[in-house]
C-alpha cells in the first residue's frame, strides 16, 4: 500500500489549519495570562450555550414565532449561545473567586464541571430525542468537511467558517495588540491608563468561546483543547517577543495540521503495516494532529535555545569545559611566573619545574585530556613529548585570567573581613567571568595595586 | 458599612493625631485625600486617612510591614476600593486628570517572563496617550528610550526584561513613569532590593522631577536615607501618624508612634468588624 495525498487531503489538512491557527490566537493570551485552564472550561461550557440555544430556538418554532431550521441565523444563535456561556463562565469565576476567596483555577474547576453537567441535564430533560454524538464531539469529524462544501466548488464549508474566524482575530489582534499587551502585563498600570482589564478580559473570553465553538464542528473538543493552548505554549519556549510568539503559534498549529494529517494517512502504511497489523488502514487525523503539536512542544521543551533542558544543560557543561581549560591556561602561567622567579611562593601543581603531561592534563580525568586538546587546537598552547608549554597568544589569554584573579582577590580583601586563605576559592570561580571593562573598574576602584594580598605582583594587561 | 467603619474608627484613642489642617484650596495640591478608609475583605487597613500633598516635594511614605502603604497608592488610584472618603488630583476626580498621574508599582507585581523587552515596557507608560487601538509609532518609541536613557538603561534596550537584574528591571518601570510625563508620580518601593547603581540614579531622577516642579510620592523602606532623599514625609500605621516636611515630622517621637506596634486595637476592632460582616 502506498500513501497517497489527493486534493481532498490537502482540503482537510487546510480546514484542520485554519481551525488550529484560529485557536492559536487567543491561546497566546490564554497562556501568557495563565489562564489555560480557562479554554478547557470554555470549551465546556460551550455545551449549556448551545443547548440552551437550541431549545430556545425550539420553543420559539412551537410558538410559531419563527420558522428558521437550518439556516445562518440558526447557527448565529448557537453561536450566541456558546459565547454567552463563555462571558458568563469568565463572570461566576470571578465572582466565586472573590466572594469565596479561592484561587481562579480553583472557581474555574467548580463552575465549568457544573456547567457542563447542567448543559447534558438540559440534554436529558428537553431534548433526548436529539442524536448527539459523542465521538463526533470529542474526535471532531476532520475528514468529513470535504463532504459538505459550497456550491458548485471543492471549498468545504469548515474551511470558509474557520478561515473568517482567523481572519476577524488577526483583525482584532492587529487593532488591540497594545491593550492586550498592556492588560495581561501589568493590569494595574492598564487600569491607571484608562484601559479596562475588566473589559479587554471578557472581550477575549467572548473571542475565545467563538473560536472554539466554531472549531468544534471541524475539529472537535480534544483538538480543540490542544490546538488553543500547546502552539502557544510552544511558541513561549522558543521566542523572546510578543509578536515572535504569535508568529510562532500560528506556524506551529498550521504546521502540525499538515504535520499530523500526513501522519494519519502514513502511520499505517510506515508503520502499523510492517508490524504486521494489516488491517490498520488509517488512523484518526485530529489524535495525529494532537500527537504532532505535542511532538513540537517536546521538542521546543529540550531544544528551545534559551529554555530547553538539554540546550541549557549544553550551555552548562560547554561552560565547565571553557573553565577547566582556562583553569590549565593560569596554571601554565603560574608555573611560569614561579621559574622565573626566586621566591619560593607555593603554588596548586607543586614543586618547582614542575610541568603538566600533555597526555594526562591536570588530573588525567577525560575533561582535562580534552582541555589539553582543545588549548593546542586554539593554538594557545605547544605540546612537547613532557610538557605543555604557553604560546604568546595563550600566555595573553593566561595572563588576563591571572590579573582577574588577583584583582578580584584584593577586591575581596578590601571589602570583606575575610582571612587570606578564603579569598583564593572565590576568585578561582570569578576569575572566569570578569572582562576588560570590569577588570579596569576595578583596578580603578582600588586605585592601581601593584599585589594581591598574598603580595603576588598583579599583571598588567595584555 | 460605610457608617460603621467611622462609628468604629472615632473610638481610636485620641491624643496621637496631628492631622494637616484642611486645605481650603484643595487645586494648589497634587492629591488631596479627604477622610478615606480603605477595607479588604471588610477588615480596615486604611482608617480615616486625610491628606494634602504639597506641590513640587519629593515626600517619602513610612511605616512598617502591613501599615497601608501599598494600599493607601492603590486605593487612591481606584485599584483596590476604598469604604470612605473622597480623593481629588490637582482639584478634580481621578478620571479626569489620570493624564498627571504616574505609577510606578512594585516591581514583583508583573511577570517578567513576558515576551517583551525593555523598550517595549517603557512604551506601555504611553499607551494612555496614544489611545485605544492607534499603533504605537516611532515617535512614541523615541520617546521611550529617551525615558530609558534618563535611568542609565538605553543600552538594555532591546533586552528580554527576564535577563535584566532586580536594579535593571526597577529602572526600566521608572522610565515607564518618566515617559509619562505626569505631574505627580506615586512610587511603590522603587528603593527595594536594588543595587547601589540603581539607588543613584533613582535619586537622581527624583531631584530631576523636584527641580521641573513635579511631585513624587515615594513608598520607602530604609529609614536612614529618607532626611537625605525626601522633603516630606508621610508617617503610616494603619492610619496617618504625622505628616509635614522632614524636619518637623520625622522624629522619634513620632517614629515610636509609627513602628511602635501601639495598634493593636486598631487592628482587634478591625478584625472583628470582619468576623461580623462575616455573619451578616
Amino acid at each position: 500500500m502506498e500513501i497517497t495525498w489527493t486534493s481532498l487531503d490537502t482540503w482537510i489538512a487546510v480546514t484542520a489549519a485554519l481551525a488550529a491557527m484560529s485557536c492559536a490566537l487567543p491561546g497566546v493570551f490564554l497562556v501568557l495570562r495563565r489562564q489555560s485552564m480557562l479554554g478547557d472550561a470554555l470549551s465546556h461550557t460551550a455545551l449549556p450555550g448551545i443547548v440552551a440555544a437550541f431549545l430556545f430556538a425550539h420553543w420559539m418554532r412551537v410558538a410559531g414565532w419563527w420558522d428558521e431550521v437550518e439556516g445562518g441565523s440558526f447557527h448565529a444563535l448557537l453561536f450566541g449561545g456558546a459565547v454567552l456561556a463563555g462571558v458568563l463562565t469568565a463572570f461566576l469565576t470571578e465572582v466565586i473567586q472573590k466572594i469565596g476567596r479561592v484561587e481562579s483555577s480553583a472557581a474555574l474547576g467548580v463552575i465549568y464541571t457544573s456547567l457542563f453537567a447542567l448543559g447534558l441535564l438540559l440534554i436529558r430533560l428537553f431534548a433526548d430525542n436529539v442524536h448527539l454524538d459523542a465521538e463526533c464531539v470529542l474526535f471532531g469529524t476532520v475528514e468529513t468537511v470535504v463532504f459538505n462544501t459550497l456550491p458548485d466548488s471543492d471549498i468545504p464549508r469548515a474551511a470558509v467558517v474557520n478561515g473568517c474566524v482567523l481572519l476577524v482575530n488577526f483583525t482584532l489582534l492587529l487593532l488591540c495588540l497594545k491593550e492586550l499587551r498592556l492588560t495581561t502585563f501589568d493590569p494595574a498600570l492598564a487600569e491607571s491608563s484608562g484601559i479596562s482589564s475588566s473589559l479587554v478580559h471578557y472581550v477575549l473570553m467572548a473571542v475565545t468561546s467563538v473560536t472554539l465553538v466554531a472549531a468544534f464542528e471541524s475539529v472537535g473538543s480534544i483538538l480543540v483543547i490542544t490546538v488553543l493552548v500547546a502552539p502557544a505554549a510552544t511558541a513561549f519556549l522558543l521566542t523572546e517577543r510578543l509578536w515572535s510568539m504569535i508568529l510562532v503559534a500560528l506556524l506551529v498549529a498550521g504546521g502540525s495540521a499538515f504535520l499530523g494529517h500526513w501522519l494519519a494517512i502514513a502511520t499505517p502504511v510506515l508503520i502499523f503495516q510492517p508490524l504486521g497489523f494489516t488491517t490498520v488502514d488509517d488512523t484518526n487525523t485530529a489524535g495525529m494532529i494532537a500527537m504532532a503539536i505535542g511532538g513540537l512542544f517536546f521538542a521546543a521543551f529540550l531544544f528551545s535555545p534559551k529554555k530547553g533542558v538539554i540546550s541549557q544543560s549544553v550551555q552548562r557543561s560547554l561552560l565547565s569545559f571553557r573553565i577547566v581549560c582556562e583553569d590549565l591556561l593560569g596554571i601554565l602561567y603560574r608555573l611560569e611566573e614561579f621559574a622565573r622567579s626566586d621566591d619560593a611562593i607555593r603554588i596548586p601543581t607543586g614543586a618547582p619545574g614542575a610541568t603538566i603531561d600533555p597526555r594526562k592534563g591536570l588530573s588525567g580525568k577525560l575533561l582535562d585530556r580534552l582541555a589539553v586538546w582543545r588549548l593546542t587546537r586554539q593554538g594557545y598552547v605547544e605540546v612537547t613529548e613532557t610538557a605543555c608549554v604557553l604560546t604568546d597568544s595563550g600566555r595573553s589569554v593566561a595572563r588576563q585570567l591571572v590579573r582577574s584573579h588577583r584583582l578580584w582577590e584584593a577586591y575581596m580583601a578590601k571589602h570583606f573581613p575575610l582571612a587570606s586563605d578564603h579569598l583564593h576559592e572565590m576568585a578561582h570561580r570569578v576569575e572566569h567571568f570578569l572582562d576588560g571593562s570590569l577588570r579596569e573598574e576595578i583596578e580603578t576602584e582600588l586605585d592601581g595595586p601593584g599585589e594581591d594580598p598574598h603580595g603576588r605582583s598583579i599583571p598588567d594587561e595584555p | 458599612m460605610s457608617a460603621d467603619s467611622k462609628a468604629a474608627a472615632s473610638t481610636e484613642p485620641a491624643g496621637v493625631s496631628p492631622q494637616v489642617e484642611p486645605d481650603e484650596h484643595p487645586r494648589s495640591s497634587p492629591m488631596s485625600i479627604h477622610d478615606m478608609t480603605v477595607a479588604y475583605h471588610r477588615r480596615p487597613v486604611l482608617w480615616d486617612i486625610d491628606y494634602n500633598t504639597p506641590p513640587g516635594n519629593l515626600i517619602a511614605i513610612v511605616g512598617p510591614n502591613g501599615a497601608g502603604k501599598s494600599t493607601l497608592i492603590k486605593a487612591v488610584l481606584n485599584l483596590v476600593p476604598t469604604v470612605s472618603g473622597q480623593v481629588s488630583f490637582f482639584g478634580e476626580p481621578y478620571k479626569k486628570q489620570r493624564r498627571r498621574v504616574g505609577y510606578v508599582p512594585q516591581r514583583s507585581s508583573v511577570d517578567w517572563d513576558f515576551p517583551v523587552n525593555a523598550l517595549e515596557v517603557v512604551t506601555m507608560g504611553l499607551y494612555r496617550s496614544i489611545g485605544w487601538f492607534r499603533p504605537v509609532t516611532k515617535k512614541h518609541r523615541q520617546a521611550a528610550m529617551a525615558a530609558l536613557d534618563r535611568v542609565g538603561m538605553a543600552d538594555y534596550a532591546k533586552r528580554q526584561i527576564s535577563q535584566l537584574s532586580g536594579g535593571q528591571q526597577q529602572r526600566v518601570f521608572l522610565a515607564r513613569a518618566l515617559a509619562q510625563e505626569a505631574d505627580l508620580y506615586l512610587m511603590d518601593e522603587p528603593f527595594a532590593g536594588v543595587d547601589a547603581a540603581t539607588e543613584r540614579a533613582i535619586v537622581a531622577v527624583l531631584r530631576e522631577l523636584k527641580d521641573a516642579g513635579r511631585t513624587a510620592m515615594v513608598v520607602h523602606h530604609d529609614l536612614q536615607t529618607v532626611q537625605e532623599y525626601f522633603d516630606e514625609v508621610v508617617l503610616l500605621n494603619m492610619r496617618l501618624i504625622a505628616s509635614g516636611p522632614v524636619g518637623d515630622v520625622f522624629t522619634e517621637e513620632n517614629l515610636r508612634a509609627t513602628y511602635g506596634g501601639k495598634l493593636a486595637l486598631l487592628d482587634r476592632v478591625g478584625h472583628r468588624m470582619t468576623l461580623s460582616g462575616g455573619r451578616q
